[in-house]
């Protein structure tokens, strides 16, 4: 199985008339998503290579039967503070919605769904092995590592680098805990927040399949923010050591490398 | 971007914040003029972005001419942990009856604003909160519905502020709060946010940190722009566009994304080498960004080799490619670059470089082995 979307999610690209929007929304119909609308505001009427585009989500949801109850945001740069209302908005006002992003590559359930940038070519379907990751070419790399040994993967999550992620770790870790055809997580931190301490004291008390974990930005300088705007080491706060020592205490593999990482995983998933 | 003092206090007034009257000075005679304006006596404080001004001698009470004389000679041009001083900043000493500390800042396991205030201000929270964190009172504040007087005059209560800093407090964090609500604040510090014994309330000291993503609804924030980076390379690649940081290894990184850029630098350091600088062309990264990039890390006399470490899904490996070869036609590169490309378009953008390849434009297969390329070339 799949978490969060699976081959009958539909999908709805806003900005699919643009540049980006038609090559990677193309890009996810061409994979087999059910890309079955775009939206541009003035553009309603028209098609983007027969995938007919509206001038509102709601008017694109009426036609085409999507729900819109999952949005993947990919766009980065997006100021904290819109961040922050968004979010709650979307909890206060549509408590049923989930969101992924912003500032993420988006998710794939390989064979099955692919929204967002993810290239499809680097993952393998059929699983065991659920991915988790703030970082977007951190999540194609552990793709890559797992899917060139033959490894596959029921899902891959990007939650993205942002201070104020719409889905955190413990979601994805809950909904890769209850899928029974993951049998393993492999989880990609990185510098800054707390999420990844959250997410082993999570893990600690919840979790019964093996995870192993990398974090990103062990020689990372404090107080730099590196490229993400989440990714920030403030005093002593936020440092990959401090994040590796929580996921390690609560029982995770901890590699030094993505390679590493994939290695242990592939370790793993074949002594099974 | 981290505000200097004066820049955060600029910032504060803007959002009608009472701070004391002051200005800044470059010189010994810039600093006697806006002395004598403001009024005796003054304190000369070192605009420098570190803590623990006080300590090292960077922030002087200063009775009379002669005084700011001698304290704006010895703190401009002092060395404060690496912060070399080039502007004072002097204001109107205030009487203080009592410091408190107030801050807004984002919370982020619960994605909501945290408020911090204390009627024990002056010193580091970070203290405060270790020793006595009964001290300081926290306010959860919802994005969507901000903060109102009501709430704010609670708080100051529940704070234990004397009762003649309330009611000017209460207004002073609501106007806080906009500042760093609508003025894209990551942190609106006031440490410390002092009463005087006349019983008026204002500002001693400002610390602000802006989002850079909100810099495209900010035009004012050019003039702080000023003085940001002491690192040429950094100023350079800023120019250019670029989400550089320098470091003083010898092996040169760009990659894509920002998790795969620390990544890199951690590989390299694990195979024994150092990195020169961190360098996220970031996603959708085209031939002129590439070219931007080698130009930047080109200009860092330090760097030995280049590995360049892309996996391509909004960017295009294809591009990538074109990037580097543009880049060697237009600058002369002088170390060897290490190329890993994987991703979108890969197989693309490696058919392009393949007739170009010789010893200093060298492909290798995987992250591990081009960290070890690139870091044997260095050493």
């Amino acid at each position: 199985m799949s978490i969060f979307v699976d081959e009958n999610t539909k999908v709805i690209v806003q900005g699919l008339t643009g540049g980006q929007g038609r090559f990677h929304g193309l890009r996810n119909r061409d994979y087999g998503t059910k890309v079955v609308g775009g939206v541009t505001p003035g553009k309603g009427g028209t098609d983007v290579d027969g995938v007919p585009v509206f001038d509102s989500v709601k008017e694109a949801v009426a036609a085409t039967g999507a729900t819109a109850s999952f949005i993947v945001c990919i766009t980065e740069g997006i100021p904290a503070h819109d961040e922050a209302v968004t979010y709650n908005r979307l909890v206060e006002d549509f408590p049923g919605v989930r969101l992924l992003g912003p500032n993420c590559p988006g998710i794939i359930s390989p064979g099955k769904c692919n929204i967002g940038i993810t290239s499809g070519d680097i993952a393998l379907a059929g699983g065991p092995v659920g991915i988790v990751s703030r970082s977007g070419t951190l999540t194609y790399q552990a793709l890559h590592e797992l899917s060139t040994q033959g490894i596959g993967q029921t899902t891959c999550v990007g939650i993205g680098g942002d201070p104020v992620p719409g889905t955190n770790f413990i979601d994805c870790l809950a909904a890769f805990e209850a899928d029974p055809e993951t049998k393993a997580v492999m989880m990609i931190g990185e510098i800054g927040g707390s999420e990844e301490e959250r997410a082993a004291e999570w893990i600690k008390h919840n979790m019964t399949k093996p995870v192993v974990a990398y974090v990103a930005g062990v020689t990372a300088p404090p107080g730099r923010k590196m490229g993400h705007a989440g990714a920030i080491i403030s005093g002593s706060k936020g440092t990959a050591q401090a994040k590796m020592d929580a996921l390690a205490e609560a029982g995770v593999h901890v590699c030094q490398n993505p390679t590493e990482a994939g290695a242990k995983m592939i370790d793993i998933v074949r002594a099974m | 971007m981290d505000l200097f003092e004066y820049q955060g206090k600029q910032y504060f007034a803007r959002y009608g914040i009472a701070v004391s009257p002051g200005d800044v000075a470059d010189t010994v005679e810039e600093a006697v003029a806006v002395a004598e304006r403001v009024g005796y006596p003054v304190v000369v404080k070192a605009q420098v972005k570190v803590g623990g001004r006080g300590k090292a001698g960077g922030v002087k009470l200063a009775a009379n001419v002669e005084e700011v004389r001698e304290h704006a000679t010895s703190i401009l041009g002092l060395d404060i942990k690496g912060h070399v001083v080039k502007r004072v900043w002097i204001e109107h000493a205030s009487d203080i009856a009592k410091e408190y500390y107030a801050s807004f800042t984002l919370d982020r396991p619960n994605k909501t604003h945290l408020g911090m205030l204390s009627a024990q201000g002056g010193v580091e929270i970070e203290v405060v909160a270790e020793e006595n964190p009964d001290a300081i009172s926290f306010l959860s504040i919802d994005p969507v519905r901000g903060l109102d007087l009501e709430t704010a005059r609670r708080w100051v209560a529940e704070a234990e502020l004397d009762e003649a800093a309330r009611e000017q407090a209460a207004e002073l964090l609501v106007k806080l709060y906009t500042c760093y609500t609508e003025g894209d604040c990551d942190l609106a510090e006031i440490n410390p946010l002092v009463l005087t014994p006349t019983g008026t309330v204002h500002a001693l000291d400002a610390k602000v940190t802006l989002d850079e993503n909100a810099s495209f609804r900010h035009p004012e924030w050019e003039a702080y722009r000023e003085g940001e980076f002491e690192d040429p390379r950094e100023k350079m690649a800023k120019e250019k566009g670029l989400n550089y940081i320098g470091l003083e290894g010898t092996v040169g990184i760009i990659a894509n994304g920002a998790g795969l850029a620390m990544s890199t630098l951690d590989v390299v350091n694990q195979v024994g080498g150092t990195a020169a600088n961190f360098l996220d062309i970031g996603g959708g990264a085209n031939a002129d960004v590439m070219a931007a990039a080698l130009e930047v890390i080109n200009a860092d006399p330090m760097v030995k080799s280049i590995f360049v470490n892309i996996f391509g899904g909004i960017t295009r490996v294809d591009e990538v490619a074109n990037g580097v070869l543009e880049a060697l036609k237009r600058v002369n590169i002088a170390a060897p670059i290490v190329l890993r490309l994987d991703g979108t378009n890969a197989v693309e953008g490696r058919a392009i470089l393949a007739p170009h390849l010789n010893d200093h434009l060298i492909t290798e297969p995987t992250m591990l082995d081009a960290a070890r390329r690139a870091v044997a070339l260095a050493n």
